[in-house]
């Protein structure tokens, strides 16, 4: 036990570490937050999508920076200097407004009949793979490219390459989110619980609903970091269903999920680092059996 | 008595095609108005248009004494998303006076006090604290009853409030309703059941095959044709 106490002391002396484990926390409390309403609005696969959405972006920003590199050999120093701003900024730019309009265009062919939500999400979503994987395949510059697209799905190592410029952006990330979160907690209850009765006494409900695939789009684009573009689904709907086994209040259900997400992503981080397992896929385990325990908390509780 | 709804030769309708032709009825305050009708006739065209929802395609609604369209207390039909949701009681009644917020984050006093009187109204007050999902048919109705209450304390649109409920429940809530419209809350009330709008209102609007059939006091609806052969044709399905 001391040794592993030990062994844990010395990995935080690093500051990528800390640095892992500050975002690691903050990205789990978002995404808890976000997921209760968009599990109870039937959303939940729209972060699925916009994740997928998120990894071509990611590709193409890739593909964008390595291109402009070649043709920049020696003249033109502007598309030279926008490869290293899109690499320093791991692309950033270029994938959160996609992500966004992304989430816009999902949110408004969802209410029209044409094109069923569902249809439109997998569409969008499987599409988006594709591309992002075969641009990847046609022009990355690394030797690695199998390495690379499972790093970026799964997440394996991206959260210990942080530099404090993305622990930052991160944090004023999270804050934001919280504080929107806070100021419209009440109008997200109504509008998540009865839209047309919310739309009916004046309420602007498609404000509310835009917001919502806003921030769901920011939490997506930061948690790619930490647990990979395949896995942010997990972290957006496990918190959020394990509480409602148990709690049956709004308020109840959000505080349990924002609680039991952060702590499943502190155990996951740092068993990670003991058994050096993946950071993302030991975070969303710890969240699995987290759900199994409630639930079974929750049958016994029935009888 | 000045009128707090008047619909002058409305026309209702999507995209240019009209739903229904020709509404033209008041609703004065205190009343009780039953909207009766076979589906597809309109009337849930009709009760959008009322809440603002929809535009008018032709004709006017006209508000006055003092209402608007933002100020009706709606209970609209239940949606699936609500079965599951884990909500408490005043966490939903209270969501009613969230349209006087505005842009302030949080309730202030009044609103609470507010919630709290109509929960009191709908003897819902030992319920505060229980899980939504887990109350019957019709508590979980009391409950968007006292929700619409907040929103609105003089006007209640209710949109087939009795759907699901069994035979007491639905007595029980009936009951409760005209309570509230002896207080002298204007009730509008959209319905299946012809038999217990005749007893309760005392307004009817019969809508149907796109167009307008009947408006007017219960009394000159019994005496009307449409309204006997109705009563009849309706009388016959519900013996059961």
């Amino acid at each position: 036990m001391t040794e592993l106490m030990d062994k844990l002391a010395y990995y935080f002396t690093f500051p990528f570490v800390k640095y892992a484990f500050i975002v690691g926390l903050l990205i789990a409390l978002c995404s808890s937050l976000l997921g209760v309403t968009l599990v109870l609005k039937r959303f939940s696969y729209i972060g699925d999508g916009l994740s997928h959405v998120a990894f071509g972006a990611m590709s193409v920003s890739t593909v964008l920076s390595v291109t402009l590199k070649s043709a920049a050999k020696g003249e033109s120093a502007f598309s030279h200097k926008l490869a290293v701003f899109l690499e320093d900024t791991n692309g950033m730019p270029l994938i959160l407004p996609i992500t966004i309009i992304a989430a816009v265009l999902l949110l408004k062919t969802g209410a029209n009949k044409k094109i069923n939500g569902d249809a439109a999400i997998a569409m969008i979503s499987v599409g988006s793979l594709a591309v992002g994987y075969m641009l990847v395949n046609l022009f990355s510059a690394s030797a690695n490219i199998s390495g690379d697209v499972c790093s970026t799905l799964f997440g394996s190592t991206s959260i210990l390459t942080l530099r404090s410029g993305e622990v930052i952006l991160s944090i004023i990330m999270a804050a934001v989110v919280i504080a929107l979160f806070i100021l419209f907690y009440n109008k997200i209850f109504a509008v998540t619980f009865d839209e047309n009765f919310s739309k009916a006494t004046g309420v602007k409900a498609d404000a509310y609903n835009l917001l919502v695939a806003v921030i769901t789009s920011l939490i997506i684009v930061v948690a790619m970091n930490l647990v990979g573009s395949l896995l942010i689904s997990a972290l957006i709907i496990f918190p959020a269903l394990s509480a409602m086994r148990l709690f049956k209040s709004f308020k109840s259900v959000i505080v349990c999920s924002a609680v039991t997400s952060v702590l499943c992503a502190a155990l996951g981080i740092i068993a990670s680092i003991l058994f050096s397992t993946p950071v993302g896929s030991t975070i969303v385990c710890a969240d699995l059996a987290v759900f199994i325990v409630f639930s079974l908390i929750s049958a016994v509780k029935r009888r | 008595m000045e009128s707090q709804i008047e619909c002058k030769n409305v026309t209702l309708g999507y995209d240019g095609s009209a739903v229904i032709k020709g509404l033209d009825f008041k609703v004065n305050s205190g009343d009780y108005l039953c909207i009766l009708g076979e589906n597809g006739s309109g009337k849930s065209t009709l009760i959008k248009a009322l809440l603002g929802l929809i535009n008018v395609m032709d004709g006017s609604i006209n508000w006055g004494d003092g209402v608007s369209a933002k100020q009706i207390g709606y209970l609209p039909q239940q949606t699936l998303v609500q079965r599951d949701f884990p909500a408490s009681v005043r966490e939903i009644v209270i969501s009613g006076c969230l349209s006087k917020c505005g842009l302030r984050p949080f309730y202030n006093k009044e609103e609470k006090a507010q919630a709290r009187d109509a929960m009191e109204q709908l003897g819902i007050t030992d319920l505060s604290k229980r899980c939504y999902r887990e109350l019957s048919g019709g508590q979980q109705q009391r409950v968007l009853l006292a929700r619409a209450l907040c929103a609105a304390s003089r006007l209640l649109l209710l949109d087939e409030p009795v759907t699901g409920l069994d035979p007491k429940a639905q007595l029980d809530l009936y009951e409760l309703i005209n309570e509230l419209n002896k207080k002298g809350i204007t009730i509008i009330m959209v319905s299946h059941d012809v038999h217990s709008s005749v007893k309760y209102a005392s307004h009817i609007l019969h809508i149907g095959a796109k167009e307008q059939l009947f408006f007017g006091t219960k009394e000159s609806y019994l005496e009307s044709r449409i309204g006997k052969s109705f009563m009849i044709a309706e009388g016959g399905e519900d013996d059961d």
